[in-house]
Formats: C-alpha cells, structure tokens, sequence
C-alpha cells in the first residue's frame, strides 16, 4: 500500500523538508496505524522542535516486502493523545520522544522512563519535569511463590550494564522486564553540535563493535546531504570493512554460546578466531574495530596490491579454520540440546513489534537492508539472505553461521576485484533544509541515521537508531517459560548493545 | 571424539608472546605518539584542543599532548602541532599516573610495580572486577579478549571475577554517565581494602569522546584513586596486559620508553 499519506523516501536520498506532509493529529496516528497494520514497520519516530511550544514528530516507516521508504509529520503541543494506543509499535518510540522532548503522550499503556535522562530536544517554552520524579516501576506477577530476581547494572561478567527484573516461579521465568538507559552519554546531542570532525569519531563510538555500521551509515547521510560523490574502490572497501566487522562479531557470538553452554573447544577456537578478523581490520585501519577508517567522501585508508594479497591469503586461512570449528559446535549433541526450542522469538512477534536484522531473519523474517534497500557495493554485489524458521537459540547461531560463510565469500570476491580510483573525496556544505534517511545493515541488523538540516544547512536534528533500540523487546518476549538459567544462553544469542540503544 | 582431537591438532598455535619486538602489530597500528624534533616556539595558550595542560605543567614552554584525552585517530598527529609526529607501533603506555599521561615528545614513564606490602597480599595474582559505566563497549570487548586463548592473562594470575567481594580491585570503563554513577560507587565501596583501580580507555581517563556531554561525568571521579592509566580508543589488549603486568612487578627492567632508534633495552641501565 502506497499511502499517499507519506511522502516515498530512498535511502541516502534527500528530501525538502517542507515535501514532507504534515498531518493533523488524527490523520498521522490512523496513517500510521493502519500503513503498520498493512505490514508496514516504523524506523524511527522521533521528535525535534519546532518552535518553541510545538513539537514536530516525525515517522519514518518502511515495506521491506515492497522496498518502499515513506515519512510523514505531525505538530503537537506539549500533552498528545499517545500514537501507540492505536499503534502497538509505537509505544517504544513514544516513550523515547516522551523523554527526549518533554512530550506527554496521553493514554500512552506503558509511560515508564527509557533511558532516565532530562530531556535535551524539548520546545524551549515547554515546562520541564525533573527526571527525578519519573520512577521506573516495574510490573510484578502477584503469587504465592512467585519469587522477583533482579541482576544488574553491574553484571558478573564483563558486559555492558542493564538492569533485567524477572518474575520467576520456581526455576521458570514468567516474566522479565529490562530496564536501560545505564549507557546513555548524550550521543545526539554531541552529533548536531559537533563540527563535522569530532561527529564522525562520535558516531563511530555509539556502539563499540559497531564502529564500520555506524561511521558508515553516519557518512552515508551526511554524503547524501553535501552530494558527495562516492568512489567505487571506497565504497567497496567500506563494504569489506563492514562484512569483517560482522565476521568478527558472529565468530565472537559462536564462541560466546559455546561458552554458555559450557562447551570450551569452539569457545577457544572461535575466540581466537575472531581476534583474525580483527587484526585484518587493524591491518587495514591501524585500529581493531576499524576506527578511523570511515570518513565522510570515502575511506581514509587503501589497501594497497601487497595487502591486497596478504588479506586474501588470510581470510581463505579464517574460511578453513572456521568449518571444522562450526562444524564441531553444531554436531555435538549436548550443545545442540542446549540450543534447541530455547528462547524462541516467533514470525508473528517479528512483525507486530518490528523486530529487525539477525534477529528476525532467524524467526524466517527476511530482513536485510543489503537486499532490500540495496546501497553502496551492495548494488552491484549480492549476498544471499539467511534465514532460518525456529527462532530459537538455534535458528540464531545458524544464521550467523549462514552469515559467515556468506561474508567471507563477499571478503574474498571483493578483495580479488578492487575497482581502481580515488578512496576519497572531498565532502562539502550540506544543503539546507532537507531531511535524508540513511539505512545501514550493520552485523545486528538495520541501523537507521536520519539527519535534518536547518535553513542554514547545519545538522538540525540527528536521530540514531541503533537496531538494540528495536530488539531489545525481544529478549523479554522470548524469556517466559524457559528455565532462569538459560538465562544467560538466550541473552548472549540476541547479543544487543546496550550503548546502542542507550545512546 | 576424532572430530575434537583433529580440531584441536589443527589450531595448534599458542598465547601470543609479549616481547616488544613479537608483538606483530602492523604498520598502521596507532600506538604511542613519537615525535622526532619537539617545537620550543609553539602556542601553549590552550588553544590547540589537543594540548590542554594540567596546572603543574603550565610552566613548561613545550605544547602538552596528552595520551588520556587522545583517541588515537589518525588526524589527531595534525593536531599535534609538532613536526615530524607520527603513532609509532609501542603499545606500551600504561602508567601509574595521570600526569605521566602528559608528554611533550612521547616519552612516558611506564606504570610502576604496586608497592611491597600490597604485593605480598595479593601474591602474584589479581582479581578484578569490571564496571562499564557510560561507555561504548569496545573496551569491555578487548577486556574480554585478554580471556581468550591468544593474551590468555590468566597464565599470569590475571582474571574477572563475577563480584566485588572476591575482586583485588576494579577495573573502570566508559566515561561515567550520570546513571551509573551510583553503581560504581557501590561496586567501588564493596571491593575490601586494599583494592586498587585500573581507569582503561580514553573514556575513563578523561571522558573521551564524550568528554563534552552533560550526561557523563567526564572519566572516573576524583572520589575514586586510581592506580592504573590505560590510554587508548579502545586499547589493545596488549597494552592493558603490559600495564597490569607492571603492576604486578613482572615487567621491572624497562620504566620509560625507549626512543626511536635506541638499542636493545637490557644494555640500558633502568633508573
């Protein structure tokens, strides 16, 4: 469905602000209700000042079955009638522009604090609560024997706070309820008021293993708005870069749930593993997460002929000594049994909560912004989708797996054919008031940066949307019913950033 | 059975070695800044971000870098404002204070060995525990690296534990955000005494990137003492390894980085 009730974005591709609709209340949230109702899923829907008493809120919604963008606006005053009392999917968004901006959805099911800050993109006439009055209460299962266990922010191993409360009766979980926000350093606004420099090294630390999908797709926008042009050797590299980051987290999250499951042979091999993948980037970029190699008009390093054939020789090498090593973990039957119907997520709750990336290709949802919003090398080379159907421990440690084979064919494919030219260019003055969206497929799944530029073409509002902020619902959804102590299996297999979605 | 033993025969390399010379870093590894020939005559006035210089040092007529405050990206050598600056592939950085952090042409002295008394109590090993607090999570990733078969830091007694209580002391990551604060607090008060403090990342030293947000503190309060500065964005995991190694007093005959083209370090007396 088409509606003409938003405007058809691409991604990396601008758009006037003032093309954008700009919807009555009513017609923006039965807009939005029925385009998701219809199998439409919402990227983003943030808020960003319009003057000083009202709020634009922005949607940003996307049909990955049809491969169409669409974007459309609303204006509100301080208290709202809540979009999600109409739209299930909106509910985390609201909560987020709630305390972002100061906003109060009314009738909104669930106004607890997301991420616990004051809010900083509020209309400067709004009168502002003091995020000491918002308690984050959480709902508990009334029982005889029903017992609440609470674990976090700081957590037994070495991992990122958050906190994670469950309802549990006996050794079953009934329910769990995660509460964030223990990450949060301000990262928008430090990217709309940093210079151009300091930005790009700002959004390469949003999540730390993330550094290649967040610079990338942060240059992707800030290209679209300047029109950069971009070199094929940069945007292959680029593409390279991208697939070994994801080499090196899928690699990582095998050896991570071997661990979990107490099966140390393919956790040491995997480990060690992943440590190739990056040192290539290291080789590439001087930095092991690839920092300092995304730069807006291209890339800041080549690889040279002689690295060229060092990189081959050792990515061939990652391919032989990863089979045997997947091949052990998945045929070993008391890991198997580990993995198997645990933690199941399913196609429905995909599509109805929004789910994205690793996470819903493994409940056989095919999402993949390589494939369906194909941009940079990804337009001229394909890597087949995949998918698994039991949404469980299992299906995610197979589509990884699936993934790594994928990519370090892409790796091999694309070292051996290197287009020639410049790995840079320059970028200049971004147009003014415009609005981009710019989608990456980072190793988790869609990463969204959607940048507005004021009439005197400086960043007016940067959204980031990491894809935890999507998924991290779905670890409470796949949680009740399985044993507490699978637990921390299940955690590891969606492996979501909490500095991602805490920003 | 067959399938293990194979897997196993076949991986067959060991723990990475930590001689400076083995370290097999590549040529674009950032590590520590050198700079040939330092610049007398330029502007110390604070206004190269880069060379903010701590009250003791506003003496000196040399510009400051400071390897806290540095994310190690490679336009920052323009920064530097000196000539010939370059990273060099060191990654031996870690000190015992934040003032030693400062340098004027890269050298640094390297973090010295806990004194006696704490060393007898913790014998030869160390247990930590980690709090992430307002960070990307790149650090925690090249902690956890150090677990793995290739730095393998327990072969020297190094290793997380699960709580405070069990730990030696704690190691620090992130820039603080607001949110956390109380949490590290906690974590820290818990540690039974002695304890020490390792601050790791850019973030923790000085608040990194973050370093001008309202929702971080800006690197680990001053409420907290620490022990051990590791500089880098996120560091290597080597050169975490080689700071809590000095820590330990394992690492006793080379203090201060060696300049570029020196000789082999045993034929240099330590100071």
């Amino acid at each position: 469905m088409s509606a003409p009730a938003l405007l058809s974005v691409y991604n990396r591709r601008c758009v006037d602000v003032s093309d954008i609709p700009v919807h009555e209340a009513e017609k923006f949230a039965s807009t939005l209700a029925t385009s998701v109702a219809a199998g439409w899923r919402i990227i983003s829907l943030f808020g960003v000042p319009e003057d000083s008493q009202i709020l634009r809120i922005c949607a940003v919604v996307a049909n990955d079955d049809r491969a169409q963008l669409g974007v459309a606006c609303t204006l509100v005053g301080q208290e709202y009638s809540a979009l999600s009392i109409s739209c299930h999917q909106a509910a985390r968004f609201e909560r987020e522009i709630a305390e972002q901006c100061g906003a109060i959805p009314k009738g909104h099911p669930s106004p607890k604090p997301l991420r616990r800050h004051s809010p900083d993109h509020a209309p400067g006439g709004w009168a502002l609560r003091p995020k000491e009055q918002e308690v984050f209460s959480f709902d508990v299962v009334h029982g005889d024997e029903v017992h609440e266990v609470a674990v976090g922010p700081v957590h037994a191993g070495i991992i990122e706070p958050g906190h994670f409360r469950f309802q549990a009766y006996g050794e079953e979980i009934l329910s769990l309820e995660i509460m964030l926000g223990y990450q949060h350093r301000g990262v928008e606004r430090l990217l709309e008021r940093s210079e151009r420099g300091r930005a790009v090294l700002i959004a390469e630390s949003i999540a730390g293993d993330t550094v290649i999908g967040h610079a990338s797709a942060f240059c992707g926008a800030i290209e679209a708005l300047a029109r950069s042009h971009k070199t094929p050797r940069g945007q292959t590299i680029r593409g390279i870069a991208l697939e070994l980051e994801r080499l090196a987290n899928h690699i990582g999250d095998l050896g991570a749930l071997s661990s979990d499951a107490a099966y140390q042979p393919s956790a040491a091999y995997f480990g060690r593993l992943r440590g190739e993948c990056l040192n290539l980037l290291m080789t590439i970029s001087g930095n092991r997460y690839g920092r300092g190699l995304i730069r807006p008009g291209g890339v800041l390093f080549d690889i040279p002929p002689a690295m060229v054939s060092e990189a081959v020789r050792r990515v061939e090498r990652l391919r032989d000594d990863v089979r045997p090593v997947a091949q052990l973990l998945f045929e070993t039957s008391s890991v198997q049994s580990r993995f198997d119907g645990v933690g199941v997520v399913s196609a429905e709750q995909c599509r109805a909560n929004g789910y994205v990336g690793l996470v819903a290709r493994s409940s056989e949802v095919p999402r993949d912004v390589r494939h369906d919003f194909a941009y940079g090398v990804y337009r001229y080379a394909q890597i087949p989708v995949a998918t698994a159907w039991s949404g469980d421990v299992y299906a995610r440690a197979l589509v990884r797996w699936l993934e790594i084979q994928r990519s370090i064919e892409f790796v091999l494919e694309q070292l051996s054919a290197l287009p020639h030219g410049e790995v840079r260019v320059d970028c200049g003055a971004l147009r003014p008031s415009e609005l981009v969206v710019a989608l990456e497929e980072g190793w988790r799944g869609e990463i969204a940066h959607v940048v507005m530029t004021d009439a005197a073409g400086s960043v007016r509002r940067h959204k980031v949307v990491d894809p935890s902020f999507h998924n991290w619902s779905a670890v409470s959804a796949a949680m009740p019913g399985n044993q507490i102590s699978d637990f921390p299996l299940c955690n590891k297999s969606f492996n979501l950033s909490y500095a991602g979605h805490d920003l | 059975m067959f399938d293990f033993l194979r897997a196993r025969f076949r991986q067959r390399v060991g723990p990475a070695s930590l001689a400076p010379n083995e370290s097999g870093l590549p040529d674009r590894f950032r590590g520590r800044p050198v700079i040939a020939q330092p610049h007398a005559d330029v502007a110390t006035d604070g206004s190269n971000p880069r060379s903010k210089a701590l009250p003791e040092h506003r003496g000196r007529s040399l510009p400051i870098i400071d390897l806290g405050r540095s994310v190690f990206a490679p336009e920052e050598i323009l920064l530097f404002d000196q000539q010939a600056a370059a990273f060099s592939q060191d990654y031996r950085m870690a000190t015992s204070s934040r003032s030693a952090l400062l340098t004027s042409d890269g050298e640094i002295e390297l973090a010295h060995a806990l004194d006696h008394k704490m060393r007898r109590l913790f014998g030869r090993s160390l247990r930590f525990r980690l709090v992430a607090a307002g960070s990307c999570g790149g650090c925690e990733a090249e902690l956890a690296a150090l677990s793995n078969v290739v730095f393998d830091m327990a072969r020297f007694g190094i290793q997380f534990v699960a709580s405070p209580r069990h730990a030696d002391g704690i190691v620090i990551a992130g820039a603080i955000s607001a949110n956390m604060r109380e949490a590290l607090e906690k974590t820290y008060e818990a540690v039974p005494d002695p304890r020490i403090v390792v601050a790791v990342g850019a973030c923790a030293i000085s608040g990194g990137v973050f370093a001008e947000s309202e929702a971080v503190l800006g690197g680990v309060p001053p409420s907290i003492p620490v022990d051990l500065w590791v500089p880098g964005c996120p560091p290597h995991p080597l050169t975490v390894l080689d700071g809590l190694l000095r820590l330990l007093g394992r690492v006793d005959h080379l203090s201060h980085t060696v300049p570029r083209g020196a000789r082999d370090d045993r034929s240099t007396p330590s100071p």
